[in-house]
């Protein structure tokens, strides 16, 4: 029988797939919803596999009405060939990703068949401490932006004792909480959603070495309201996970003791920061809270918490089947293993690339990506999200690690690229980038809530200015008490887009200067 | 959907009965109370603030407090068709603010289009950040969306809203 597949990647659904996939089950066909490859311009992309060896051919862009008139033909114009010889993912090297797309992400025996649980089953087979011991071999640090060595934070969880919920008896029931941050609220990232989407079991598995190896009994998901599909995805599969053992009470077999629930935000940014987080799934408001304690110490209802981003988790069943010195091999310097970045913004070819560290800005959005979508030039690329750097096209030969970035003064943040072209006016990046901060300062420190709606002010102050150097001044004092002086990444961050877009940009920010010469020269364009 | 405050005795007891139950099982159970309320009603009613403070056994202030920090929680009812345009950087990258923009003169100029949408806050990044600019209409994502293709998307909305009647 001919099996086909049609992704049910959020993606893919916001341009036609589940008509496509209703249209290849009226015509009776065999169609298997799958999570997405990854190359988000060719959605919906449809395969088909090979009754023989399972080969998987694919179509791009497919529409339902494309299907009125017969199922796809290999003569077809949209016709791509084997998918898993595309440049696109035939150059990648695919760890956290490498079911996504392929299998059906709610089927636990797909899971399985496509090496799911390996890790698992690994991992529980050595000591907890062996568990430890391999994840900080591997090299693996911290996705969500921080770049904190994994194994490090876990060797720290796993050293403490359980306690009882802050405010309950001393004899109350002891615990210690595995929390995944999925509040993936940065601008051109979205690969914590297509894992959740397309490989959920993936996190709860990771979630489930992570448990074994501190000695945790619970997890919670901190998952963000603008991913309905997600949080179904999610739900879906933890309920099968427990119908096959692999949470709840002795895992596999074993003696490990561990279940997940979903927490589901209420569309605040800032509780991406792990302490808000913290303070958002105890039910309050997602102020920061100030370090230390380290949540790894008095972390989640003041138990000993392990706080990792999707990716960061998702990692891990990947690295205790293949080992970690694979993993470790792939990378430079402190950069080690493969990141999953994300072209996005004025792309020609979005999507998702898990390389290995060390690949350039460059490689990535001129030789994958295809330069930008508008086909005019590019002008600018931000790096890490909404309180990343603006890089300008000359600087994107810059080696996509940890190091690399900072030495530019930019960061990988969650490895998303935005690209902008040459329309784009960089002075309202930047006067974006300090009303972002008005909309989701928690407040709670003054640099931040202040002087993000200063920042605001002085900005359209130096636009307004025909003597804009005083403003400036004013606004690089500014950023430099955001810096310096906020209690987390949101107002200490900020100036990041701010300064890069001034420092390289400054013809964006001298627009009344621009019309004054112009209405001198007779030449108003405006 | 009109405003109805919680009141009544009766009211106040159905909606414990909602809240109750995660109350004693959840740990932290405001936020996730104050969230069931808004799935059950839409919204978050006048009165709904107190129930919830006294199930969760906090102050009616610690409630408020976290009930006015979250832009989800909303305090009046929703619009027929929710639409909400992604206003963050990888969408502005291509055309986003020019959208936004359209729509918004779209609306002004037909009456029935901004009776049945209303003025939904924009949302900051719906993850789709590939295929912008994207939006949400009611629960359905939208890709490469021009003011074209939100009209139909309303405009299916509301017949699958009528069909539902």
């Amino acid at each position: 029988m001919t099996v086909w597949f049609v992704p049910r990647d959020a993606a893919a659904l916001s341009v036609g797939a589940d008509a496509v996939a209703a249209a290849l089950e009226a015509r009776g066909e065999h169609v298997v919803r799958t999570g997405s490859r990854g190359l988000l311009w060719l959605e919906p992309l449809v395969e088909r596999a090979d009754s023989r060896d399972g080969t998987r051919v694919g179509w791009s862009n497919v529409q339902a009405g494309d299907l009125s008139e017969g199922v796809l033909s290999e003569a077809a114009a949209n016709f791509l060939g084997i998918v898993e010889e595309l440049e696109y993912l035939a150059c990648q090297n695919r760890w956290i990703y490498e079911r996504v797309g392929i299998i059906d992400p709610v089927d636990p025996d797909d899971y399985v068949s496509h090496g799911g649980m390996a890790g698992l089953q690994r991992a529980l087979e050595m000591s907890p401490m062996s568990v430890v011991q391999a994840v900080t071999e591997s090299g693996l640090r911290g996705r969500g932006g921080a770049g904190f060595p994994t194994g490090i934070k876990w060797q720290t969880v796993a050293e403490q004792a359980p306690v009882p919920h802050k405010g309950d008896p001393v004899d109350a029931p002891r615990h210690k909480y595995i929390c995944v941050n999925a509040d993936e609220g940065d601008s051109g990232t979205f690969a914590d959603r297509m894992l959740m989407e397309g490989d959920p079991f993936c996190l709860l598995e990771g979630m489930a070495i992570a448990a074994h190896a501190v000695g945790a009994d619970r997890g919670m998901i901190y998952l963000r309201s603008e991913y309905p599909a997600a949080i179904a995805a999610m739900s879906d599969a933890i309920e099968k996970a427990r119908a096959r053992g692999w949470l709840g009470e002795g895992i596999l077999g074993s003696s490990c003791n561990f279940d997940v629930t979903i927490r589901v935000g209420a569309g605040s940014y800032v509780c991406g920061e792990e302490t808000a987080m913290l303070e958002s799934l105890e039910g309050r408001r997602g102020t920061v809270r100030a370090k230390p304690p380290l949540p790894a110490i008095e972390g989640l209802f003041g138990t000993p918490t392990v706080i990792n981003n999707v990716l960061t988790i998702a990692s891990v069943p990947s690295i205790l089947a293949r080992g970690p010195e694979a993993y470790a091999e792939l990378g430079q310097e402190r950069s080690r293993g493969t990141q999953v970045f994300q072209l996005a913004g004025n792309i020609a070819r979005g999507g998702i690339v898990e390389v290995a560290f060390g690949i350039s800005a460059h490689e990535l959005i001129f030789g994958l990506g295809q330069g930008t979508k508008s086909g005019r030039p590019l002008k600018a690329v931000q790096v890490g999200g909404p309180l990343g750097a603006y890089l300008t096209a000359d600087a994107l030969q810059v080696p996509m690690a940890y190091e690399s970035l900072a030495a530019e003064g930019a960061m990988l943040g969650h490895g998303g690229l935005v690209v902008f072209d040459d329309s784009v006016d960089m002075a309202e990046q930047a006067r974006f980038a300090m009303e972002f901060c008005v909309e989701e300062s928690c407040g709670k420190c003054t640099p931040c809530r202040i002087g993000a709606v200063r920042g605001v002010e002085v900005i359209d102050d130096l636009l307004a200015s025909d003597a804009p150097e005083n403003a400036e001044q004013l606004l690089r004092d500014l950023c430099d008490v955001m810096t310096q002086g906020s209690l987390c990444a949101m107002g200490g961050l900020t100036p990041q887009p701010v300064l890069s877009a001034l420092d390289q940009f400054p013809e964006d920010f001298k627009r009344v200067a621009v019309r004054v010469d112009a209405a001198a020269q007779g030449v108003v364009h405006e | 959907m009109t405003e109805s405050p919680i009141k009544t005795a009766e009211q106040i007891e159905n909606l414990k009965g909602l809240l109750t139950p995660i109350a004693e099982r959840e740990p932290g159970p405001v936020l996730l109370c104050l969230q069931a309320v808004q799935t059950h009603y839409g919204y978050v009613p006048e009165g709904a603030v107190a129930v919830v403070a006294e199930v969760c056994n906090v102050t009616r202030a610690d409630a408020h407090g976290v009930f006015s920090y979250y832009s989800d929680l909303r305090k009046t009812p929703p619009p027929l068709i929710s639409v909400r345009l992604c206003a963050a950087e990888a969408c502005q990258a291509v055309g986003g603010r020019a959208l936004a923009a359209a729509w918004g003169e779209a609306c002004a100029a037909d009456p029935n289009l901004a009776g049945a949408t209303g003025t939904d806050e924009p949302v900051f990044c719906l993850g789709n950040c590939a295929l912008g600019p994207a939006a949400l209409v009611n629960d359905q994502l939208i890709g490469n969306v021009s003011v074209e293709a939100l009209k139909s998307a309303v405009a299916a909305a509301q017949n699958a809203a009528e069909a539902s009647l």
